[in-house]
């Protein structure tokens, strides 16, 4: 099962290391949002600071959406996908697997570059702190729910805007949770709180995803 | 199977549920009819003007339940999502996707409602708060559900994606409700709680609770008559819509 996982796992990374324009893509998206904002509602420093934490919570949220689309696609359109679920590894190890790489190729970027944004927005340096824990344990939901949206939309039509609808709603937790962490701690309340939650977040839905994206796979696959 | 023991999967074959569901439609719509006709004119001309919202209060009348309907035909959804997800049966799907519309429909009447309420009572059409809100995400959920089964062409896979998501969306409701209250709220508490005596008239009461019950008739008759629609349509090659439905 182990070496299952592993497999599914290094086999992604390899994929993802041979074309690095995709989740270059994603963080760029998530840089170009983000300093999009400003020109937006102009640069006075301390609107920026309150902003900033809402602000860098969606660019994640909106950039690793980018990534889910092509989790399965290129697996189904060339029967690798069916390979995987006839083999006698549970596909849910090898899901988990890939959910895992999508973190690591598109979330992780998200959560080592957030701190040089939250520079150009002046968050105080023990904020931008409590962002990177934020996003630390947001940005690995965000990967474990979006799979789900991913394998349930998987072939459609219209399959990229279809999925934004389906799991956008989803992501709400995270996202009040983790931007609600950094503010807290910009108004001098301790985030513990927001963070535990968050934690709790990121326990459930990294235990159950694989399992119920396995069963939106198959479901897709009949 | 003997005659002693109740078949329970009787109407849940789409040939004996079309003709059952034909048969409770009319019922269903009268009552409807009556209901909201009665549940209005108290609410309209029998309940006394409240004291501190004068006749503003009035769309109550409609807006809790509507707002309780929406929520509870998604749980509703989710049952028949379980139960067609576990037994494989094919009209829960059906009755399913019959159901989306409605729930969206209330959902959104609910918002509406609360909309012009608003207004006059906090001054605002929309307040960031985390009823509203949450009811927002409800209806963003049905719109997804709707949005996922009309885009998928093959009726099976449909059912049940669409029944996985719902499930998931159940499971998520009570996560996002408390994230967001949590996160603000401001509107008023729950206007009926089971565990508390109604802070409100008897009359009030008694209007809303006919209301609601006229809504739940009115959508148990559209939801039938629109899995009626969804079942000849997806059975139109089957041998019995051929005998007795196309008259």
């Amino acid at each position: 099962m182990m070496t299952g996982f592993w497999t599914s796992m290094r086999r992604d990374l390899v994929l993802a290391t041979r074309h690095k324009s995709e989740w270059l893509t994603a963080l760029f998206f998530f840089v170009m949002v983000t300093n999009l904002l400003p020109l937006g509602v102009g640069p006075e420093v301390s609107l920026l600071r309150k902003i900033a934490p809402g602000v860098l919570w969606i660019g994640a949220l909106l950039s690793t959406l980018l990534g889910l689309q092509r989790l399965f696609s290129s697996d189904h359109a060339d029967g690798t996908l069916e390979q995987m679920a006839l083999s006698p590894v549970p596909l849910a190890w090898l899901v988990a697997g890939k959910m895992v790489t999508h973190w690591l190729v598109c979330g992780l970027p998200v959560v080592l570059m957030a701190p040089l944004l939250g520079l150009q927005f002046d968050l105080p340096s023990r904020s931008l702190g409590i962002l990177v824990l934020s996003l630390l344990l947001g940005t690995p939901i965000l990967s474990a729910v979006g799979a789900l949206g991913a394998a349930l939309t998987l072939g459609l039509r219209g399959g990229g805007a279809l999925l934004s609808l389906l799991i956008l709603p989803l992501y709400i937790p995270a996202l009040i949770f983790g931007a609600g962490a950094v503010e807290a701690d910009m108004a001098g309340i301790s985030p513990q709180g927001h963070l535990s939650l968050l934690g709790a977040l990121l326990v459930l839905s990294v235990f159950f995803s694989p399992w119920v994206t396995s069963l939106a796979l198959r479901i897709a696959l009949e | 199977m003997s005659n002693s023991v109740i078949n329970w999967f009787k109407y849940a074959s789409p040939a004996t549920f079309y003709p059952l569901a034909g048969r409770l439609i009319p019922w269903f719509s009268g009552l409807a009819v009556l209901l909201i006709a009665w549940g209005l004119w108290i609410g309209l001309f029998v309940a006394p003007t409240d004291a501190q919202q004068s006749e503003g209060y009035r769309i109550i009348f409609v807006h809790v339940p509507a707002s309780w309907l929406s929520m509870f035909i998604y749980c509703v959804m989710a049952f028949w999502s379980a139960l067609g997800l576990a037994f494989n049966t094919r009209l829960s799907g059906m009755l399913t996707a019959a159901l989306a519309p409605t729930g969206a429909l209330f959902a959104f009447l609910s918002l509406w409602t609360g909309a012009l309420w608003g207004k006059p009572m906090w001054g605002a059409w929309w307040v960031w708060d985390a009823r509203l809100t949450s009811q927002l995400i409800l209806f963003f959920l049905y719109l997804g559900f709707i949005a996922l089964q009309s885009a998928i062409d093959d009726p099976r896979r449909a059912d049940r994606a669409g029944a996985l998501l719902a499930l998931v969306g159940v499971v998520n409701v009570p996560i996002i409700y408390f994230s967001v209250q949590w996160w603000n709220t401001l509107h008023q508490g729950a206007s009926v709680s089971l565990t508390k005596a109604p802070s409100m008239a008897h009359v009030m009461l008694e209007g809303m609770l006919i209301m609601a019950l006229g809504f739940w008739s009115y959508a148990i008759a559209v939801v039938l008559t629109r899995v009626r629609c969804i079942i000849l349509e997806r059975e139109l090659t089957s041998e019995w819509v051929k005998r007795n439905a196309v008259d």
